[in-house]
């Protein structure tokens, strides 16, 4: 077997900034991270001639030939167990997931056989397999299309999980994980997929990236005027960081200021972000789509609790999804956190 | 009580039971290589392997290992397999292949370190081209038949050059068989046509449940519903099991894509050492298996035609002696391995939360009390 494809060289410079959606500053980021290494290769179920239902790998196919992008048999735990042999022999393989509620029969091999390689080798060799799996609700999809299973993988010693929240980190932060040596896994905001942004590319652009496992304060609050009192911290991540910069927008009108963190990296935490936060404005809310119920929200009260305590001046609150099977898409409204209900515990923590 | 483990007369089979070597034009030639020599060295690997699992046994008998996963009675299948395998081949075991592990050159105190608790098996399958051993039943299939995409995609088959073109063997048991995984892994490597020889070690029962509740037809059967060569061989015959991998191995490397091959054979002791098979299986099953063994069948052959004598056997038994002694110093001296290297590889990178935790360990060990450490 031959890969013919045609290999284009990868950019040399960052580029000029250009506007993209989310899912095609990932198209690019695969692209380019495939052009800059002939071992990164994408599988996954109708990726190649389709470009995934999602035209997330629109044209890579054409680009680098079948042997690189695979459009697989219709087996998730053999995508991610065929992935881990060929990790062992040298590839990066990049596995996709067609949507979150189909990652379970690939469940074993992630949890059982790709997180644990790496103990199990000892040293002798890696498993860089990066998972990507579009996740959580606003789609009006039907079951198992809409779910947000981030808290198993981030739980799962081993993985590392990060979810990017706007165009510029999708293609920096895919670009970060086609380098480092860890299983890695992606949650990719899918009903964020056709949020435009801007996007710088290119090698060289990644310079100016952020490290990969770091979180971004999205929206700052100045010292002063956290000083000032009625400043609270909303943590975010993924498809949520849109809902707490729309209620920050909102609670900016009635004289409150939300100081916006997005986590990025899920796995590892930057817990020193958010403690930097929380002792700043002393209040703090976590927002996710994901059941609260030991969800990630519940890490982020307990590490800043145990390190910000007598910053705070109410319990961290968390707004997420309910401890229900995710509902049909007609009434998917009432179950995911939107800004209402995130200004709700806003004001709970202020005691408005 | 079920049949549990079919008669191996209709499988392929070149040394009989009483050590006859039959006429085979297929199958025999594809082993005319071996003769009274490579009898002998065949029968010495089986003979070590086994005294070195009854070390092993013993050895958790007397609390030195947390566990053993007893191979005894699979010497044929696993000894032959390996013998099939070229250098640059590449196994994936399951836990109980430590014969293979002999051949390929693993060191037998890290398959025991594995079994004492000391390790999840740390050797390098880079150097060996044998993997650690997957304990998950099938989950290592899967695993075969990707690293076989990457062998096709290195250009490593259908090159002609017997020292580049790579089989992988994918080994798994009866049991396995009904995992989803087998049936994903073997459907995959036939899609495509990945180099991959899937060897089932039909020992008759996994624990103790029988083949007869893993399956309603022969297992070698399934082959044709794959579109891929299926073979059952006798499993406890040297010989037929190094002629039949070697012809699949031959096919993956040459790119004519996977081959399912059925050795059956049998599981003298029970499952491992935590296991009764007193409670399960039948005592005829053990009495009509003895009749069947792998290594007495060899040397009855190197016997009857002169490729052997007692001096022979003397020396495989003081061979055996020798290793059974280094295996037990050496899992005696085994030291437990320093806590904190349980956080060394975690992950390749690093990790801010796994770096707290570790300088955590240290501290808290370092201030514990002398007799708690």
């Amino acid at each position: 077997m031959t890969t013919t494809a045609t290999r284009p060289a990868p950019h040399a410079e960052a580029t000029a900034p250009t506007t993209l959606t989310l899912a095609k500053a990932i198209t690019a980021a695969l692209h380019d991270a495939m052009a800059a290494d002939e071992k990164v290769l994408l599988m996954g179920e109708d990726i190649g001639r389709l470009g995934g239902v999602f035209r997330v790998t629109d044209g890579l196919q054409a680009a680098f030939g079948e042997d690189r992008v695979v459009d697989t048999p219709l087996a998730e735990a053999s995508i991610l167990g065929t992935a881990v042999g060929l990790a062992l022999r040298g590839y990066r393989p990049v596995c996709e997931i067609q949507f979150d509620g189909f990652v379970y029969p690939a469940f074993s091999q992630i949890v059982s056989q790709l997180a644990k390689m790496p103990a199990r080798l000892a040293g002798a060799g890696t498993v860089p397999v990066v998972v990507r799996i579009p996740y959580g609700g606003g789609i009006g999809a039907v079951e198992h299309h809409s779910e947000s299973p981030e808290a198993y993988f981030a739980h799962t010693a081993g993985l590392r999980v990060i979810a990017p929240a706007t165009p510029q980190d999708a293609y920096w932060m895919l670009r970060q994980a086609l380098t480092q040596p860890d299983p890695l896994v992606v949650m990719e905001p899918k009903r964020r997929y056709w949020d435009k942004g801007a996007v710088t590319a290119g090698a060289a652009s990644l310079a100016e990236a952020p490290a990969l496992h770091s979180a971004r304060v999205a929206r700052p609050v100045s010292a002063e005027r956290a000083a000032a009192g009625g400043a609270v911290t909303v943590v975010a991540y993924g498809p949520t960081v849109r809902v707490a910069l729309d209620a920050a927008q909102a609670a900016a009108e009635e004289g409150v200021e939300l100081e916006v963190v997005d986590l990025r990296s899920l796995s590892p935490l930057d817990t020193g972000t958010v403690v930097e936060s929380a002792q700043r404005t002393g209040r703090v809310v976590v927002v996710h789509e994901a059941p609260v119920f030991l969800g990630m929200g519940a890490e982020v009260a307990a590490r800043v609790t145990e390190a910000a305590f007598h910053s705070l001046e109410a319990p961290v609150l968390r707004v997420g999804g309910f401890a229900v099977p995710y509902p049909a898409a007609r009434v998917e409204e009432h179950y995911l956190p939107d800004a209402e209900r995130l200004l709700d515990a806003v004001d709970r923590v202020l005691a408005r | 009580m079920p049949d549990a483990v079919p008669a191996p007369d209709a499988a392929v089979q070149l040394l009989d039971p009483s050590g006859t070597r039959r006429e085979d034009a297929r199958w025999g030639a594809l082993v005319s290589g071996v003769g009274a020599e490579q009898l002998r060295e065949r029968y010495r690997d089986m003979a070590l392997v086994r005294r070195f699992d009854a070390e092993a046994t013993a050895l958790q008998r007397q609390g030195e290992l947390a566990l053993w996963a007893s191979g005894t009675g699979q010497e044929a299948a696993q000894v032959g397999a390996a013998r099939a395998l070229a250098p640059q081949d590449h196994v994936f075991p399951t836990y109980r292949e430590h014969g293979i592990a002999w051949v390929r050159g693993v060191d037998p105190l890290q398959v025991l370190s594995l079994y004492r608790g000391a390790s999840h098996g740390g050797w390098d399958p880079r150097a060996s081209g044998f993997h650690p051993y997957t304990l998950v039943i099938g989950a290592q299939l899967p695993h075969a038949t990707g690293y076989a995409m990457g062998v096709q995609r290195d250009g490593d088959v259908a090159t002609g050059d017997p020292a580049r073109d790579t089989a992988v063997l994918a080994c798994f048991g009866d049991g396995a068989s009904s995992q989803g995984e087998v049936s994903e892994a073997l459907n995959w490597a036939a899609v495509f046509r990945a180099p991959v020889v899937f060897f089932c070690q039909n020992n008759g029962w996994a624990i103790s449940s029988p083949t007869s509740r893993q399956f309603a037809a022969p297992l070698a059967r399934r082959a044709e519903g794959f579109g891929v060569p299926g073979v059952q061989v006798d499993g406890n015959d040297v010989l037929a099991v190094e002629a039949v991998v070697r012809e699949a191995a031959d096919r993956a490397r040459s790119g004519g894509g996977p081959t399912l091959v059925e050795a059956l054979t049998f599981r003298v002791a029970a499952h491992t050492t935590s296991d009764d098979s007193s409670r399960y299986r039948p005592r005829e099953e053990d009495e009509l298996w003895a009749t069947r063994d792998p290594l007495t069948r060899v040397e009855a052959h190197l016997r009857a035609t002169g490729g052997a004598d007692d001096a022979f056997f003397d020396a495989v038994r003081a061979e055996g002696d020798e290793l059974g002694a280094r295996v037990r110093r050496g899992v005696r001296e085994m030291a437990d391995p320093e806590p904190l290297s349980m956080f060394d590889h975690a992950y390749a990178g690093d990790h801010p939360l796994v770096a707290q935790e570790r300088a955590w360990l240290e501290g808290w060990i370092a201030t514990e009390p002398e007799e708690a450490r």
